[in-house]
């Protein structure tokens, strides 16, 4: 029954890894930019719940819906204040700045709220749920559920909604779009905005079950892995780059010699580079500008 | 008639590369009026500066009388200016009928639906395909996409980029009439792009030709189709050697 309990705590982190794909995934396909700051937007939505549920003690589910709103209105301002203005700059110049960004975000995290380890506090975590043999500890429970729920929404915010839709057609074709009336930086603050709420959602998902720190924004550089294993540009493929990642290393972790798990991301990746270079699901984008 | 769109002394640039020398051009309310000119006049050029996508460092374009200067390209195309591109630019991988709502997106009225019946029965091919991605549209069905999306917009003025490019002679004329019967049952005004200085020519009210950034030719479009260099250059017909070599922009007595 190991490998069930290992495959449960597997698919747990692989969410985690997959909602922080989808901000990669997100914003690149809107905008062209690597947002490399998005696991530092999780780190500080853990530290937002914190706040609000920790530190002010307000009731959970207030405490989260606060956290999701913050988070939302920082990417709104993240980028009017730092992306909008280098609209026309060389992408390399937009990556720099966000992996920039991410340094900021850790040093002022430590200034705010400390380099030593917190845990957010909720109903539920401390509960565990028996099946059998395996232990589900309600803290990964929610993150796959929570996950679940997530993609479902993004799928049919997406498929149906007439901005999910506007958003998609700004991504594969902007010119058309703004020729059509599409309000496409209008959009392109949007889809920061969802990338931040994502990242929030990461966050407070996580905080349950493993320490808070400025440091566990790091995990982005397995999450940005797990973009590319899932072929970047696809956003079921980031879940299932993450969720691949996620489920190996724990199986890494016990059948190899220590210290593989946590290179697991990257050998994967680096299989994957040359197995099949335009990931698992092959972008579905070809841009025209 | 009125006009609906005018330029003045337009001038535009690539970096340093002047691309428009200053043009000035009338539209008039109701028209089709078309731009002829061979690769690399400047009549791409003209079109977005028109619509936004470009920024002129000098002149001025009026649209309705009011100034266009500074205007984001979505908020003139809000304002009634559709932008057909060159190269049919759709949304490749969303349905024919969402790239069609994409066009009324920033319309607020209640006849987006019946419009959207309009554009199925002027191109009654793209109601069989509307569940399929755009990407999968042969090139003459991406071409009519792109014009229904535009007129989805219900704009007042649409710009188009030399629709005919790449498509069989039928289709080529299947798309002129099609402009045509939108200009007349729609009331929409039209500014054509073209090379194929025939079709547009047979289509239009007034016609302008741009040679390397300047208007070098202006008149009624019967009177255009006429003119022995128009024939010699951009019709085709060939008045054997008399010409030879003679290249529009030597000829300094145009205007
Ligand atoms: N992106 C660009 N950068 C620099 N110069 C450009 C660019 N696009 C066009 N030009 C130049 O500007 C001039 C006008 O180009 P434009 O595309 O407007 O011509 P056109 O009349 O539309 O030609 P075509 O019939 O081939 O479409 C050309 O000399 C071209 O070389
Ligand atoms: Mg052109």
């Amino acid at each position: 029954m190991d490998a069930l309990q290992l495959l449960v705590a597997g698919v747990s982190q692989g969410c985690v890894y997959g909602l922080i794909a989808l901000g990669f995934v997100l914003i690149y396909k809107a905008t062209e930019v690597v947002n490399f700051a998005q696991g530092e937007l999780m780190m500080i939505g853990a530290f937002i719940a914190y706040t609000f549920i920790n530190i002010l003690a307000w009731p959970y589910f207030y405490g989260v819906l606060a956290t999701l709103l913050s988070m939302a209105v920082i990417g709104v301002v993240l980028e009017r204040l730092l992306i909008r203005p280098m609209l026309g700059e060389p992408p390399f110049a937009v990556l720099m700045l966000t992996i920039g960004l991410g340094f900021l975000l850790r040093a002022v995290a430590g200034a705010i709220w400390g380099a030593e380890p917190k845990t957010l506090s909720t109903p539920y975590a401390s509960d565990v749920l028996q099946l059998g043999e395996i232990i589900v500890g309600y803290g990964n429970l929610a993150i796959v559920l929570g996950t679940g729920v997530l993609c479902l929404a993004l799928f049919l915010f997406f498929r149906y909604s007439r901005l999910g839709i506007a958003m998609q057609a700004a991504s594969q074709n902007q010119l058309a779009a703004v020729y059509s009336g599409i309000p496409v930086a209008r959009l392109v603050t949007g889809v920061w905005a969802v990338s931040a709420l994502i990242a929030a959602i990461a966050g407070v998902l996580v905080a349950p079950v493993s320490l808070i720190d400025p440091q566990i924004g790091f995990i982005g550089v397995k999450a940005f892995a797990a973009a590319i294993v899932g072929g970047f540009g696809s956003l079921p493929g980031a879940m299932v780059g993450g969720l691949l990642i996620g489920i190996a290393e724990q199986f890494a972790g016990l059948y190899l010699p220590p210290g593989f798990s946590d290179v697991t991301a990257y050998i994967i990746l680096l299989v994957m580079l040359f197995v099949r270079p335009q990931g698992i699901f092959a972008s579905m984008m070809q841009k025209k500008v | 008639m009125s006009d609906l769109l005018t330029l003045s002394n337009v001038e535009t640039y690539y970096g340093p590369v002047m691309a428009i020398r200053g043009v000035s051009m009338t539209v008039r309310t109701g028209d089709v009026t078309c731009l002829l000119g061979a690769n690399g006049a400047g009549k791409t050029t003209v079109l977005k500066t028109i619509s936004g996508a470009m920024e002129p460092q000098k002149g001025e374009i009026l649209f309705n009388g009011e100034s266009l200067k500074g205007l984001a390209p979505d908020v003139i195309a809000r304002r009634g200016i559709a932008h057909v591109p060159e190269g049919r630019e759709v949304f490749a991988f969303l349905s024919v009928e969402d790239n069609l709502k994409m066009g009324a997106y920033s319309r607020r009225d209640s006849r987006v639906a019946s419009d959207l019946a309009l554009v199925y029965d002027y191109f009654p091919v793209l109601r069989d395909k509307r569940r399929q991605s755009a990407a999968l549209l042969s090139g003459g069905q991406q071409q009519m996409l792109a014009i229904g999306r535009a007129l989805m917009l219900r704009p007042q003025l649409m710009l188009l980029d030399e629709p005919s490019l790449g498509l069989s002679p039928k289709l080529v004329a299947e798309i002129a009439d099609i402009i045509v019967r939108l200009n007349q049952e729609q009331g929409v005004t039209v500014l054509l792009v073209e090379q194929n200085a025939a079709m547009a020519l047979s289509r239009s009210d007034f016609g302008y030709v741009l040679e390397n950034g300047r208007i070098v030719m202006e008149d009624k479009a019967a009177v255009l189709a006429d003119a022995p260099d128009v024939q010699e250059f951009y019709l085709g017909m060939k008045d054997d050697g008399v010409r030879g070599g003679r290249r529009w922009k030597k000829r300094k007595t145009w205007r």
